[in-house]
């Protein structure tokens, strides 16, 4: 059943990772980060730097989410429980316990990993869209308890969450320094899934995604290798959490909702699923939408829902998997 | 506690499970027929309800016609949605069928909180059910007791249809082996769409039994949806009898641990979800495969 998303998934591969085994496609990878990061260096001078942490802490969510889905084909329905779990962790551990920026961005990181452990051993022995169900309904629990667990003052939301200093010696106050810094949280978490999903892990997940009997036969233990895909991936989406909920001093109900785990989807399938810049892509245009909506007056979930069903009929590809498409074709 | 609080909320839970029932069962029909799942079988009940409420409140039409013509109206919404939607990726991999409904149920749950607001819309209870008997040990809202008994004719009813009718045979032919049926001459894409449109009537059914014990609101289905996944899970996607026993049985659960710890009971079937996939991978009434 995985016939048809390896289509399009395979040919982004193709272009991006195929290539990095020879120099030439080595050094094209290159010029490609060599471009990412100084658009990252100069985008603040552009675009308010808010924005863009914003913009940045979805982009390294929605790649997480992407992880998961291009090269393992699950397709989780309860990203956003990792995410919020993660900002409620690290806000808790930066405002109550008073531990630093980077301090706090690890304990959310690894309550996500444990919290993905938890959730991947009991999920991943299912496919397809039993395990979307499944995941779903794990998100739903860490959404009630955020109600009533008394650390998450749910509906209040953990609020006045200090942000501190990086190295202890940069005022995270100052948003150029902010964003810098989710910057390089940003790089360190999209190189990590870059390396993992060009390595032989990342290979083996996808041969298990393209023929999982194969795989079973050949004498892989093929639920371990997805289990740890998605602790890996969980742990990603509570990195971006954790940065997002230090960043903006706020976590609230809305970060564990099933609405944030719908949007990161629409982002990933937007931007192009499976490519190595599409979450980023579609990060970058569903938080822009989002912005522009909410002040726009229209009924935002409609159209979200619209742009949702056009995107599914008519734009599989995604921005970045069309223009792959395109300049493949050529 | 006082044994009226406690038969109380059995009965509530009772309620419960037989809205989870409709819901799954239509959720399982289309599942076999199409091999979509349809997360917005929650919209499509909150649509029952609020066509219902439009229903009496704009045309004054009473809740015994509507619920006659309601499950119509949904099951036609439904249909036209099958044909100038889903129809367009069953060839595609399931999962895109998935997010397809996904947008549909963000697209009416959007529509509706923007042009009704989100606050619940009270329905009153049809003057001929309105009361109570009194059981000696619990008064029994006649209201209550109907809906239970109308969700279990509504499953039993499906159920028949599908097990003893014609019409039956053919969907199940349908769901087995959708090319060799079309070679014999049936209609296989047409009994999709009627398949679909059976799936959501049942959730639009469960809407109009609903519409006067909860308010009429555009997120009634929103959270409800989530729950009935959980409750397929633990049931195991397989017959419909095992569908419509778990569910009865979760919302009796659900109900109880209302009493013993309320805070615990939106939570009560998610983690039986997970307790179950630790024991039982496959579900209580599911087979692995």
């Amino acid at each position: 059943m995985s016939q048809e998303i390896s289509q399009p998934t395979l040919q982004a591969t193709s272009t991006v990772t195929a290539p990095a085994t020879t120099s030439a496609g080595r050094d094209l990878t290159l010029v490609w980060y060599g471009l990412g990061i100084a658009a990252l260096l100069a985008a603040p001078f552009f675009f308010y730097p808010i924005f863009l942490v914003k913009v940045l802490c979805f982009a390294l969510f929605a790649c997480a989410f992407n992880l998961l889905l291009g090269s393992c084909g699950l397709l989780s329905f309860g990203h956003a429980a990792f995410f919020g779990a993660a900002g409620y962790v690290a806000g808790h551990a930066a405002k109550e316990w008073g531990l630093t920026f980077e301090a706090a961005l690890i304990c959310g990181t690894a309550a996500a990993a444990a919290l993905g452990l938890l959730f991947g051993y009991v999920s991943v022995r299912r496919q397809g869209l039993q395990f979307a169900m499944i995941t779903l309904a794990l998100a739903q629990l860490v959404y009630f308890l955020a109600m009533q667990l008394p650390f998450t003052h749910a509906e209040d939301g953990l609020s006045a969450i200090p942000r501190g200093k990086v190295l202890g010696m940069f005022d995270l106050n100052n948003i150029f320094v902010l964003y810098y810094a989710t910057a390089v949280v940003f790089l360190i978490g999209f190189v990590a899934m870059h390396r993992m999903t060009n390595s032989t892990f990342g290979q083996l997940l996808k041969a298990i995604r393209d023929n999982e009997p194969r795989a079973v036969s050949l004498g892989y233990e093929v639920h371990r290798y997805k289990l740890m895909a998605f602790v890996l991936s969980a742990t990603m989406a509570g990195l971006a959490g954790s940065t997002k909920a230090i960043a903006f001093k706020i976590v609230a109900l809305t970060d564990v909702h099933w609405s944030t785990s719908g949007s990161v989807i629409l982002m990933t399938l937007l931007g192009g699923l499976g490519t190595l810049f599409g979450p980023v892509v579609g990060a970058a245009v569903v938080v822009s939408m989002e912005d522009y909506l909410a002040d726009s007056g229209l009924p935002i979930n409609a159209v979200i829902g619209g742009i949702f069903i056009l995107c599914i009929l008519l734009f599989r590809r995604g921005i970045v998997g069309e223009i792959q498409h395109r300049l493949g074709k050529r | 506690m006082s044994m009226q609080a406690l038969f109380g909320q059995l009965l509530v839970g009772l309620i419960n499970g037989s809205f989870y029932a409709m819901l799954s069962l239509g959720l399982a029909i289309i599942f076999g027929l199409l091999g979509i799942t349809n997360i917005a079988q929650g919209a499509f009940y909150m649509l029952g309800g609020f066509t219902t409420w439009m229903l009496f409140h704009w045309a004054g039409i009473g809740y015994f016609w509507a619920l006659l013509l309601v499950p119509v109206i949904v099951g036609l919404v439904g249909a036209a949605i099958e044909k100038t939607l889903l129809r367009r990726v069953y060839n595609l991999d399931h999962m895109y069928g998935l997010l397809l409904t996904f947008g549909v149920m963000m697209f009416i749950q959007g529509m509706f909180v923007y042009f009704f607001a989100t606050a619940g819309r009270p329905y009153s209870v049809p003057p001929q059910l309105s009361g109570a008997y009194n059981l000696g040990f619990m008064y029994l809202p006649k209201y209550r007791g109907w809906v239970v008994l109308a969700s279990i004719v509504f499953c039993l009813a499906t159920w028949f249809a599908i097990e003893k009718t014609s019409l039956g045979r053919t969907l199940r032919a349908a769901t087995e082996n959708p090319t060799l049926t079309r070679a014999f001459g049936v209609n296989v894409p047409g009994l999709m769409t009627v398949g679909f449109g059976i799936g959501v009537a049942l959730a639009g059914a469960a809407g109009v039994l609903a519409a006067p014990i909860y308010p009429v609101s555009p997120l009634m289905g929103a959270d409800l949806i989530i729950v009935v996944f959980a409750v397929v899970v633990v049931g195991g996607m397989g017959s419909i009898m095992g569908s419509i026993v778990t569910s009865m049985m979760l919302g009796l659960l659900e109900g109880l641990t209302k009493v013993v710890y309320p805070q615990g009971s939106n939570m009560v079937i998610f983690v039986i979800m997970f307790v179950v996939l630790l024991i039982r991978p496959a579900g209580l009434f599911g087979r692995e495969r």
